[in-house]
């Protein structure tokens, strides 16, 4: 008979054939074998959130960064629900994580037992998929499929529920086989006749744009080699999602800049324009189209997806290429380079009134704003840490308000998961556990997390864990003393009246990095920033560091709810003719 | 105020709304429904009727009938949605006044009376294959096997005959001819 091992060994069998180094997680009753456990499989180390909603977004900034699964382990009850917050925001972006939680015994399930929740349920909708582990012999088996629907098609959070008796039984573990796929389902779905339909609209276009996402990084780095090649190829401009930067070198000429609600101009401009607009990994969100009826109106729209239900969703499309972009653009870049290798050349004069008119909405120059030589504004900041910080290879991770917008439009990304920020589900408190988690994936490189003050308290707590286990993680925040994103909207929509937005009492934040057994720092002018950013680079230890920034800077450029892409707010002064009326009004 | 209805919406324009009969057929296991009803009102989605008891143990297969409105572009997602939940085998979808699929509810109607009402109450069901499963001196009940519409007409109808309780099923489907779904 073959060996016999408990649930609690089986499930570091499974991991350990996964190739996992790293757990994001936090002890309780219910998964105390698991952890009994820990202390002997060396090859992988358990890393100690102080909340569990900070172990997942770890998690998930591991994921992010390293293109492998994030795993996280809590305990039953408080643990699981704690822990729901990150599994929606992994579900919202397509992050793979393995959720690992410990449920009272069998025997009591249904008992409202000491910590007991109902997990699978409350983690249905949020998770790709989700198991309630009730037999041991199931256990093995159960974690490598949730290994496999995590990271296979479009990525995504899972979650096996562990009851404990299940982790004291015995059974016996037989390696992984590696299946090919889930229930029949393949992933790539397209014909060489909708390449060559791609081929034809991309040949006849006079105002192309490529609109790339997120899917592009999560299809890996081969992916955004291609994409580069498909752009270089074609000689197309390219725009890119809040998800998709990095994918695209954002010091690129043929490059517009993020498009969406605080788009620039001209990539917005661009995409309410074009006759012809390619989809590459992205999935037509509300923040993208803005006003969906008045949505490129004149476009014919491609839509490269791995995910067949993303297409027609919120946009129809002219023609649907369901497949894994890295595959799909292979095949068009081989068949286009056949048809015409010399492509973006013969095709400049096709394409050349477009860039033309590029142009003119480029040197509108939408990201600019007035900088003062008293206070530290806002996007000044982002750019001064960009210029400082652009050699190093450096990670980026944020929380959610209008520091995620300056970043994201003032923070240029040359390199996939580099950048990772909440975008679907918008959640503050994301990137100071995100940076622990960037940190653990790449011990030797820069890990910043661009944060506003409300939005870094959510979470401040996993300071402690970078301390602990000496992750020199920044956290750079861009103190406005507001929830600035939400002054902005009462600004355009609410008369200024600014209820409940501006955070009083806030906590010292150079004393607290002291208290936290970390770095402060603060900086107060413009003159002095430089040199502080450069200290907090030179310091080897986690940094909190205090930017002092103009409190009332808005982000621009913006459209407004209810206006389509070619209506947008440039600034300050732009306010008026724009305003925001009726039904736009309700809108999120 | 702008003539826009929202700007997030799907469409600002009305699309008609279709009455589609949705197949899935799914692995029997524990949740499996659970995930479909949780799809249907989590994504916001109609369920008019449903049906589901496995239809092959050795393979553990439940198939389960969905009675579902929307509009072209909502019925196509929750086919799309629901093909893929891991325990989803297959999905069919239907529109109802498709001439291919039979469709067939089932209902239980129980008539308390005098003798000649509930005459009259099977005489009224005669065209839906009445079928008398229990009968005392004051009472019937009937199987009658129909349309949706058609059995909320009976209800109706039987009122005066003295139906007092309805237990009904919802519509499942299969194709005419020797065709199969799959
Ligand atoms: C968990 C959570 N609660 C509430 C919100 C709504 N919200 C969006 S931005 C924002 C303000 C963020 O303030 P801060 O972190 O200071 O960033 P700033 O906009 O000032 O740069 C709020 C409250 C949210 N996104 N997430
Ligand atoms: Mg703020």
């Amino acid at each position: 008979m073959s060996k016999l091992y408990t649930g609690a060994e089986i499930v570091f069998k499974c991991l350990e054939d996964q190739g996992v180094d790293f757990i994001f997680g936090y002890p309780g009753g219910a998964v105390l074998p698991i952890y009994d456990e820990l202390k002997n499989h060396k090859s992988i180390k358990h890393i100690l959130a102080r909340h569990e909603q900070g172990a997942g977004h770890a998690a998930e900034g591991y994921a992010r960064s390293s293109g492998k699964p994030g795993i996280v382990l809590v305990t039953s009850g408080p643990g699981a629900t704690n822990v729901v917050t990150a599994l929606t925001d992994a579900y919202m972006d397509s992050v793979p994580l393995v959720c690992i939680s410990g449920q009272v015994p069998t025997h009591l399930i249904g008992t409202d037992a000491f910590q007991e929740c109902d997990t699978t349920g409350i983690t249905r909708p949020c998770t790709k998929h989700n198991w309630l582990v009730k037999d041991i012999k199931d256990l093995a088996k159960t974690i490598h499929k949730a290994f496999e629907v995590a990271t296979t098609g479009r990525p995504g959070p899972v979650l096996v529920d562990i009851p404990k008796d299940i982790q004291f039984n015995k059974f016996s573990y037989s390696k992984l086989k590696k299946q090919k796929k889930i229930n029949g389902k393949t992933h790539n779905f397209y014909t060489q006749t909708n390449i060559d339909e791609l081929i034809k609209l991309i040949k006849k276009s006079k105002k192309p744009i490529i609109y790339s996402g997120g899917g592009v990084i999560n299809s890996g780095l081969e992916a955004s080699k291609l994409l580069r090649e498909f752009v270089n190829a074609t000689g197309f401009p390219i725009t890119s999602t809040l998800q998709g930067l990095g994918a695209y070198p954002g010091d690129d000429s043929q490059f517009l800049g993020m498009l969406g609600m605080h788009g620039t101009y001209e990539a917005n401009n661009a995409m309410h324009g074009c006759d012809l607009m390619i989809n590459v990994g992205a999935r037509f969100d509300d923040r993208i189209t803005g006003k969906i009826d008045e949505f490129s109106p004149k476009s014919k729209k491609v839509h490269i997806d791995i995910d067949p239900s993303s297409i027609n969703k919120n946009v129809k499309v002219d023609l649907a290429i369901v497949g894994d972009v890295a595959s799909v653009l292979k095949n068009t870049i081989k068949k286009l380079k056949k048809q015409k290798p010399n492509f973006s050349n013969s095709n400049k004069s096709n394409i050349s009134k477009w860039w033309e008119q590029i142009q003119k909405w480029r040197s509108i120059n939408s990201l600019a704003y007035i900088n003062s030589e008293e206070s530290i504004k806002p996007q000044y900041a982002v750019q001064r840490l960009y210029e400082l910080t652009k050699n190093k290879d450096t990670f980026i991770t944020t929380e959610v308000g209008q520091h995620q917008m300056w970043a994201a439009q003032h923070y240029k990304f040359d390199k996939p998961n580099r950048w990772m920020t909440s975008g679907g589900l918008g959640t503050m408190g994301y990137g100071l556990p995100a940076a622990v988690g960037v940190q653990i994936a790449n011990p030797n490189k820069l890990v910043i997390d661009i944060a506003g003050e409300a939005s870094v308290l959510m979470t401040m707590q996993e300071m402690s864990t970078a301390v602990q286990y000496s992750l020199p993680i920044k956290i750079f925040i861009l103190n406005n003393e507001y929830m600035g994103m939400v002054r902005q909207w009462q600004e355009l929509l609410h008369d200024k009246n600014y209820s409940e937005s501006y955070t009083a009492a806030l906590p010292d934040f150079v004393k607290l990095a002291e208290a936290y057994g970390c770095v402060g720092i603060r900086a107060k002018t413009p003159e002095e920033l430089d040199d502080k950013i450069i200290e907090m680079i030179n310091t080897d230890r986690p940094v909190i560091f205090d930017c002092l920034v103009d409190k009332v800077e808005n982000c621009f450029p913006m459209i407004p709810s209810g206006k389509p892409h070619n209506q947008m707010l440039l600034g300050p002064k732009d306010q008026k003719e724009n305003k925001i009326t009726g039904k736009g009004k309700t809108l999120v | 105020m702008s003539k826009a209805r929202s700007a997030y919406s799907i469409s600002g324009k009305k699309e008609k709304f279709d009455t589609h009969i949705i197949v899935v057929w799914v692995d029997n296991e524990a949740g499996v429904l659970a995930r479909i009803a949780g799809l249907f009102s989590g994504r916001g989605y109609n369920i008019e009727s449903l049906a589901v008891a496995e239809v092959d143990k050795k393979l553990n297969i439940s198939r389960i009938t969905i009675v579902t409105t929307g509009t072209p572009q909502v019925v196509n997602q929750i086919r799309l949605q629901l093909k893929k939940l891991v325990p989803v085998h297959n999905v069919a979808d239907f529109k109802r006044e498709d001439k291919r699929v039979i469709f067939k509810e089932m209902a239980l109607l129980k008539i308390v009376g005098k003798n000649e009402k509930r005459d009259k109450a099977l005489k009224a069901c005669k065209k839906f294959n009445p079928v008398i499963l229990d009968k005392t001196n004051k009472s019937f009940v009937i199987q009658i096997t129909a349309l949706r519409r058609e059995i909320d007409k009976m209800i109706v109808d039987l009122k005066k005959f003295g139906l007092v309780s309805v237990s009904r099923t919802g519509a499942v489907a299969m194709t005419r001819g020797a065709e199969i779904f799959k």
